[in-house]
């Protein structure tokens, strides 16, 4: 076993996830197929290979520090399931 | 022939010399699409008044002489792209009312070389599949076999211009949606080298993977979209400010002498014999054409998609946490805490394999784990890009299977993830690697199912992949059907 149902419960904890007893069961199975299937990277040695993080050699893409239009408050707005005001309203955080 | 079975050069032709109007182009599109979309689903949303409305102005610009590259071309978009006031839901219930106050760079400047736009098409969930079967809004089937899946993630992009249900259409292309797609449903795809066309207002997954690229009826077509689609954008950080070319230079060169790498990886066991036969026989027209294929190795083919399994995951469970039903899209109902809210809103809002994804990213991310995980996948990386680039000091392109096998069955690989992930298997080291590649027709399978040949080239080498893949098309003359709907 790579991933007990335990950990699946953690990280779908760290993801932001419901999820149910059935899919607990179902993520820990699939989950576990893929690691196992991931594991053959283990069958090559990388020390000392740089990590690629980015397919073009660019770096960092810099602008000139110039004021230019944006969407604005009332477009950003536009889409909120719960607006007030200028603001996105949410339930509370705390008590 | 049908104004909608036309590709864009033949109607330009057209169009120059008044035989046909914007509006009738756009009107045999759309009495098409009355036809045959409820069988095959091509399309999320249909945008029939505002591209009647395009047509008509087109027609004005026609009359004054104002004839741009794509004027009057009837254009579907993966429904993964911003459209400024038109709903924009990347396939999923999370995003099925969303509405962008913004167009994608290549929605802008499709718009500004006289496109109509016919509608948003369907696709995997954000982009997750290879078969458009994990959309919210259900499959979209393959038109030479309704039974089967058309490819996926860009499924709906390749079934429409498949089903003439438009003239050309936009994918996108992660590990392979666009060429599989292209493939399966016996159409032109190209994926272009990262960086070569602007991604601002694509939705993202796998920001280190993602292109944009057409879908086209044939070769010419796709370096007339190249043209209208590639170039720097300051609002893309990862755009290139590199040259581009004009691509329909390259349509109709000969290949005389070039240096065809054919990876001995990718003829393995597991792909269909069919498959095989048809990529022989492909190699023979390239001969034919004047190439010489030479034996090539990349040896880190197997670990692909491994790879592609930890990055692509990581980076969209990075990107994905933004779906947290504060600033768009779904907010679950009934809750009564901001956790709760957000837990809810995405187990509602998100479908199985985007979770099954988003789970894996997590945890190949989190503490303890990063190492093993994405370290070790984005050192192999390195290495499968190594081969790449050694490659092609032996040749100019490399000729490939696009998929092992033709199009499955809708179900088939459904419950067992990696089998469907197994299915990008020569595709996905495109795009770890950055590199363009082109999918084009090269046959039908005994069951008349479409095959399809890729090609790949060096970073920026789109120009290479048009002419070869138009010499190939000429003179491979294969026979052109139409699926019968």
């Amino acid at each position: 076993m790579k991933i007990s149902t335990r950990e699946v419960e953690y990280v779908a904890h760290l993801a932001r996830l419901e999820i149910t007893e059935g899919e607990k069961e179902k993520f820990t199975s699939q989950l576990n197929d893929i690691l196992l299937y991931i594991d053959k990277l283990n069958e090559l040695e990388t020390q000392g290979v740089e990590p690629m993080s980015h397919a073009i050699g660019v770096t960092n893409a810099f602008r000139e520090d110039k004021v230019i239009d944006s969407i604005g408050t009332e477009q950003s707005l536009i889409n909120a399931p719960d607006a007030r005001g200028e603001f996105f309203r949410v339930p509370k955080v705390i008590d | 022939m049908e104004f909608n079975q036309s590709t864009i050069h033949e109607l330009q032709e057209k169009i120059k010399n008044g035989s046909v109007t914007a509006s009738q182009i756009t009107e045999s599109v759309f009495s098409r699409i009355d036809a045959v979309e409820e069988r095959v689903h091509s399309y999320i949303r249909l945008m029939k008044e505002n591209a009647l409305a395009a047509a008509k102005k087109a027609d004005e610009d026609i009359k004054k002489g104002d004839i741009k590259p794509l004027t009057g071309i009837p254009i579907a978009l993966k429904d993964i792209l911003c459209t400024k006031g038109i709903t924009t839901t990347c396939g999923s219930h999370i995003l099925h009312n969303f509405v962008p106050p913004y167009n994608a760079t290549v929605v802008e400047k499709l718009t500004a070389a006289g496109a109509v736009f016919v509608g948003k098409a369907n696709m995997d969930e954000f982009a997750m599949g290879s078969s458009t079967e994990t959309s919210w809004f259900g499959p979209t089937r393959n038109p030479w076999d309704l039974e089967r899946i058309p490819g996926g993630s860009s499924g709906g992009s390749a079934t429409a211009v498949a089903a003439d249900e438009c003239i050309a259409s936009i994918g996108s292309d992660t590990g392979g949606s666009i060429r599989q797609p292209a493939a399966l449903c016996g159409v032109v795809g190209l994926k272009p080298t990262y960086g070569r066309v602007s991604r601002f207002g694509l939705i993202a997954f796998a920001s280190s993977l993602d292109q944009i690229g057409p879908f086209t009826k044939d070769v010419e077509d796709c370096a007339i979209m190249m043209n209208v689609l590639a170039g720097y954008d300051p609002k893309e950080s990862t755009s290139v400010n590199a040259e581009v070319p004009d691509y329909r230079q390259f349509v109709g060169r000969d290949i005389k002498g070039w240096k065809i790498g054919i990876p001995k990886e990718y003829f393995i066991e597991g792909i269909d014999p069919e498959i095989t036969a048809a990529i022989q026989q492909a190699i023979k027209v390239i001969e034919l054409c004047g190439g010489v294929c030479v034996d090539i190795s990349l040896p880190h083919t197997q670990y692909c998609v491994a790879v592609y399994y930890i990055i692509a995951p990581a980076e969209a469970s990075s990107n994905l946490a933004r779906y947290d039903g504060v600033r768009y899209g779904f907010r679950a109902a009934d809750v009564r805490e901001l956790l709760e809210m957000y837990k809810e809103s995405r187990r509602q809002g998100f479908g199985a394999e985007v979770k099954r994804r988003i789970m894996i990213g997590t945890y190949a991310l989190s503490a303890g784990y990063y190492d093993a995980y994405y370290k070790k996948a984005s050192q192999v990386r390195a290495l499968i890009k190594k081969d790449f680039d050694e490659a092609f000091k032996k040749c100019d392109v490399i000729l490939t299977p696009t998929t092992p096998t033709p199009a499955f069955k809708i179900g088939e690989k459904t419950d067992d993830p990696l089998q469907m992930y197994l299915s990008d298997v020569f595709t996905i080291s495109t795009n770890l690697a950055g590199i363009p590649g082109i999918s084009v027709p090269c046959g039908y399978s005994t069951s008349g199912l479409p095959i399809g040949v890729q090609f790949l080239a060096s970073h920026f080498e789109e120009g290479k992949l048009i002419q070869i893949a138009s010499a190939y098309e000429k003179n491979a003359k294969i026979e052109k059907r139409r699926p019968a709907l």
